[in-house]
């Protein structure tokens, strides 16, 4: 694989991240030089099923029952803007 | 003396003789807070009349019945603050329940007390990368106390707690229990409900507790541990009484020595420390073994993407709009949530984020997470080979003692490469405990060394028994 090089200002944008000029310059490079130590598994021959996590526990259900959870208040309680019982955000559709 | 240096055996007795109250302990451990929190910075806040109101309610008939523990600040407790160090959560959020740990700590009558200093969303080894204060290691005020628990290990080292609860993603809670010169274990994979812990790397994430002697730490984990519906992770296994293992023998004991972990490059003071530690077990009657971990190489690239491809999703939940910090100067929806995460998270979270949101992008998933989830089979299978011919592994915590504040700011990459003994025991979910084993000399100073033992899937008994013998002999 070739020296990886990120486009840093698209992953940003997928990152929902209002970088400044200077933090995109700088986390470019910091990032480059983290990926080229991680490229070390590329030269690696990985032959192994892949895991998701360590412990053999999969499609743990729980029983379709109602069970207590927030009230409406307690959900809403550390809302930055909170308008009629509900979360606001500001406008979406002209 | 103040109740502050005590232990949670050693105060339960008192307790229990009615020599004193919990009011006593809570009010020594202010005391404590009050005098050495300034120059020490484990605590962000602490809430005593809260504490004081549990302290006289406290069911003392409960095994840690009016015993106070420190809580890292990333874990919810009804009607407390949970910043997680970061500017997001610092002003605004107030937590609305207890997290899983928590409930089961107040069935056991503890009270939690005070909020832990910690790397902001528990990302990082220093505890530097937290925005809301330093926390210094109370062996030497110069140096970090070790991350991302930091503020819990420094609370116990420097007597401001009892005990506390870190949490372990890639070594967070044994090596700042390592560098500070306390226990601490991080406990299987799945043992203790992750319900209300904010989540980093949820893959790899565990709670556990950080002590002054290994009994506190067992006698911690026996009300810490079980199934919580509420965490479809945690196991639904027995849990034992882990201070069973306290007061035993080690004799016959097969003690693994990776030889990939006794490498260059570690510092000489650590390796003196921890041979003189391989040492004392034997003679304790335990016999080494010299076993092969062949993917240890791997394991802190594998680490770094995994951690942050996790975290990039998992912090996605701070938007704006339910809880957190928001910008007031976005416009519209996409403005708000650009803003809002550029002005509350600091430059390790957004390193992490731009990462992990990097590996997962589209084209770069099978070059990275994929091959990433191929090497964690190998590195578990590595361990599972290895516990064939071993009953413990020994290891260094950390290659080096406390680094100096400020010495690897500017070296991300640095500073990731020291994790390389604590990560592979996430990535295969395995328990393993720091114990603090003599110490090591840097710039003048003798500072704290620690020997991380690592054990088989739910084998916590055979560690605590290990680190038991070891720290009493």
């Amino acid at each position: 694989m070739p020296a990886p090089s990120i486009d840093i200002h698209h992953i940003a944008k997928l990152s929902r991240l209002a970088l400044t000029a200077e933090e995109a310059v700088k986390y470019q490079d910091q990032l480059n030089r983290i990926l080229g130590h991680i490229d070390q598994l590329s030269s690696h021959t990985l032959e192994a099923e892949p895991s998701a996590h360590a412990m053999p526990v999969f499609d743990v259900l729980r029983a379709d029952v109602a069970r207590p959870g927030f009230t409406q208040d307690e959900a809403l309680s550390n809302a930055p803007r909170r308008a009629m019982d509900q979360f606001q955000i500001p406008k979406v559709i002209e | 003396m103040s109740l502050a240096t005590s232990t949670i055996t050693a105060l339960r007795q008192q307790l229990l003789a009615k020599e004193i109250t919990p009011r006593d302990i809570v009010t020594d451990v202010a005391k404590a807070i009050d005098e050495q929190n300034a120059s020490i910075g484990a605590y962000l806040s602490w809430d005593l009349e809260k504490a004081l109101v549990d302290a006289d309610k406290a069911d003392l008939s409960q095994p840690l019945g009016g015993i106070p523990i420190g809580i890292k600040d990333n874990m919810n407790v009804l009607r407390e603050p949970c910043t997680c160090g970061s500017r997001m959560l610092a002003e605004n959020y107030t937590a609305p329940y207890d997290a899983g740990a928590i409930t089961k700590l107040r069935a056991g009558g503890a009270v939690p007390f005070g909020r832990m200093n910690m790397d902001e969303f528990a990302m990082g080894s220093s505890t530097e990368n937290s925005a809301l204060g330093v926390t210094r290691n109370p062996r030497d005020l110069e140096r970090i106390p070790g991350g991302s628990s930091g503020g819990s290990a420094a609370a116990v080292a420097g007597n401001l707690a009892i005990a506390t609860l870190g949490s372990d993603t890639g070594g967070s809670i044994r090596q700042p229990a390592a560098l500070c010169g306390c226990v601490g274990i991080k406990p299987t994979y799945g043992r203790i409900s992750r319900y209300g812990l904010v989540a980093f790397a949820s893959s790899l994430d565990q709670i556990g507790p950080i002590t002054k002697t290994v009994e506190d730490a067992a006698l911690l984990l026996n009300h810490l541990c079980g199934k919580d519906a509420r965490d479809s992770t945690s196991l639904d296994v027995a849990v034992p009484d882990f201070t069973a293992a306290i007061g035993r023998d080690i004799k016959g004991l097969r003690i693994g020595l990776p030889k990939e972990y006794f490498i260059s490059g570690i510092h000489a003071g650590v390796s003196a420390a921890v041979n003189a530690a391989i040492k004392k077990l034997e003679s304790l009657g335990a016999i080494p073994v010299e076993i092969s971990l062949p993917h240890t190489d791997v394991g802190v690239s594998t680490y770094y993407i995994i951690a942050p491809a996790e975290a990039s999703t998992n912090l996605a939940r701070f938007d704006g709009v339910r809880y957190g910090h928001r910008s007031a100067a976005a416009n519209d929806l996409m403005e708000q949530y650009m803003m809002t995460r550029e002005e509350g998270f600091g430059p390790e979270v957004k390193r992490r984020i731009l990462l992990g949101t990097y590996v997962l992008s589209s084209g770069y998933y099978d070059a990275y997470y994929l091959k990433a989830q191929r090497a964690r089979t190998l590195i578990r299978q590595d361990f599972e080979k290895a516990f064939e011919k071993v009953d413990v592994i020994v290891s260094p915590t950390s290659p080096t003692p406390a680094h100096k504040l400020g010495a690897l700011k500017d070296n991300p990459l640095a500073a990731y490469l020291e994790d390389i003994f604590t990560i592979p025991v996430n990535l295969a979910g395995l328990p393993a405990i720091s114990v603090p084993c003599g110490t090591a000399e840097e710039g003048g100073k003798q500072l704290p060394v620690g020997l991380q033992i690592i054990g088989k899937p739910l084998d916590e008994l055979t560690l605590l028994r290990v680190a038991d013998a070891f720290e009493k002999a």
